[in-house]
């Protein structure tokens, strides 16, 4: 399928009738060499790198709903690579360049901009903090400039810079920073992977895993048994779930996160902006509408939607920032499900079973990793050791202590992120 | 979301704090060994369903509940002090 301005014109002017699938709709097989459960970005993406990186085509990604239904098309689309500890830091760095390639590679328009995002701080402690996250930044190739209040005001004349509670002090922009169009990123990848020979099952949910003498065999599903050497379970929000069929019992309990967008407004939001001193972050769709959202609601829930204290507090945040945009009216809310691990960063590994592998507990920042984490993912798949982006992202470091990746600084229990 | 405290009676989600898991009430002896402790601190059922949790009265009585609660409708099924006084 070429998509060009001929064409564009031609179909709008017949009735957009002579579109067609851009991916097959494949009758699982019997047997495949490595199955993906979990189509949404970040299977997707390891079937295409599997494709791509390792020549490996006889791969099926098994979705129980649909392509894009999950996740990548519940989230804010927020793409950045400002990680401040090693293992995170050189992951996200790593991802941030496949995204500026991910359009060229993928011959797809993911709507990727690199619009600069911009966190707020609002005290000398913040400001020292983020010099240092800022220089971690500098340290890891990635870009970050630190601007103080004259600075924000250039960018951002619209925030409420006197507020007599959380006054602007300053701010640090990563130019890199951004969003892409999280629907596209999907459809990018299912269409790179299904063109490379990936069979994309949907409708189809993996109901049981098949272990045999601690090696995976294979999985059972609603379309039927389907054999296979290598397992990768890739289904962040409901990976315990899964991991459960193979008798594992995982580091990771789901929290609902809440976002929200407001009715099509002109341009005014021109970066991803966040505040210090509450939970809120925001930026503008190329549809208009204000997108932004908070933290957890911070109890265990696979509801997809949250409470009103979030609400309010995020409402809140909101004005307290920004009173411009008061007036604006919310369209829709809506809560994703999030793995949340103990201390809030990743894990992509094996899982103790011969075969079977894992990448799992994104917590609320899968989306921007979906290149990075389907690139380490399919090296792991393929040959059974750890891409070296993500050799921290270990099973086992809850259990052991070694490695955790605490950003926040808060504590790795569960609850603390 | 409301919780019904059973000293307080029906109370608002906001004066209650979430801790995790009621795995948590059952800690596991000084010298059970780094499986026994990894299993109480970290590794988590984490069920589609009901599922019993600990919650912190903070703002009304101070109590520690043991809530049970449907993690899929958010349904509260039943609310008792954690030290079953």
């Amino acid at each position: 399928m070429s998509y060009n301005a001929l064409r564009l014109l031609k179909e709008g002017l017949t009735g957009n009738r002579g579109w067609k699938p851009v991916w097959r709709d494949p009758v699982p097989r019997g047997e495949y060499d490595i199955v993906i459960v979990g189509g949404g970005g970040h299977g997707l993406a390891t079937a295409y790198y599997l494709a791509r990186e390792h020549g490996l085509n006889n791969i099926a990604v098994l979705e129980k709903g649909y392509i894009g239904g999950g996740n990548i098309g519940r989230n804010t689309t927020i793409v950045r690579a400002n990680y401040f500890l090693p293992g995170n830091s050189e992951f996200y760095s790593h991802s941030l360049k496949l995204w500026e390639g991910l359009e060229a590679d993928l011959n797809y328009n993911v709507m990727h901009s690199q619009r600069g995002l911009i966190n707020l701080f609002h005290s000398d402690g913040q400001r020292d903090a983020f010099v240092r996250r800022g220089n971690s930044m500098i340290n890891q190739g990635d870009d970050a400039v630190l601007l103080d209040r004259d600075g924000v005001r250039r960018h951002l004349p619209y925030l409420d810079f006197d507020n007599i509670r959380f006054p602007v002090y300053g701010g640090l922009l990563h130019p890199r920073g951004g969003t892409a169009r999280h629907d596209a990123v999907a459809w990018g990848f299912a269409r790179g992977a299904d063109s490379r020979g990936v069979d994309l099952i949907q409708q189809c949910e993996v109901t049981g895993i098949d272990v045999s003498g601690g090696r995976v065999t294979g999985v059972q599903t609603t379309r039927g048994a389907i054999r296979a050497k290598t397992v990768g379970i890739v289904t962040a929000g409901r990976s315990g779930q899964v991991a459960a069929m193979a008798g594992l019992r995982l580091p990771i309990e789901s929290h609902v996160l809440q976002a929200f967008v407001t009715e099509g407004l002109k341009p005014i939001i021109d970066h991803v902006v966040s505040f210090g001193m509450g939970h809120f972050y925001i930026s503008q769709s190329d549809k208009g509408g204000l997108v932004f959202g908070g933290d957890l609601d911070f109890y265990a829930s696979y509801a997809s939607r949250g409470n009103l204290p979030m609400k309010e507090h995020v409402m809140d945040a909101a004005m307290s920032l920004m009173p411009v945009i008061g007036q604006a009216k919310v369209l829709r809310s809506w809560g994703g499900i999030m793995d949340m691990t103990p201390d809030g960063s990743p894990i992509i590994d094996r899982t103790g079973i011969d075969g079977l592998y894992i990448d799992c507990g994104w917590c609320y920042g899968g989306f921007k990793a979906v290149p990075g984490s389907g690139f380490a993912f399919a090296h792991l798949l393929a040959k059974d050791r750890p891409h070296e982006t993500a050799a921290r992202f270990r099973l086992d470091r809850f259990r052991t202590g070694a490695g955790l990746m605490d950003e926040e600084g808060t504590g790795a229990q569960h609850n603390l992120h | 979301m409301r919780l019904s405290c059973p000293l307080c009676g029906e109370r608002d989600l906001c004066e209650f704090s979430y801790t995790g898991d009621a795995v948590l009430c059952a800690r596991p002896a000084p010298d059970a060994g780094g499986a026994a402790w990894d299993d109480y601190l970290h590794l988590r059922a984490n069920p589609a369903g009901v599922t019993r949790d600990l919650w912190y009265h903070g703002a009304g009585c101070s109590a520690w509940l043991v809530v049970e609660r449907d993690t899929v409708s958010h349904a509260v099924l039943s609310v008792a002090l954690a030290g079953g006084a």
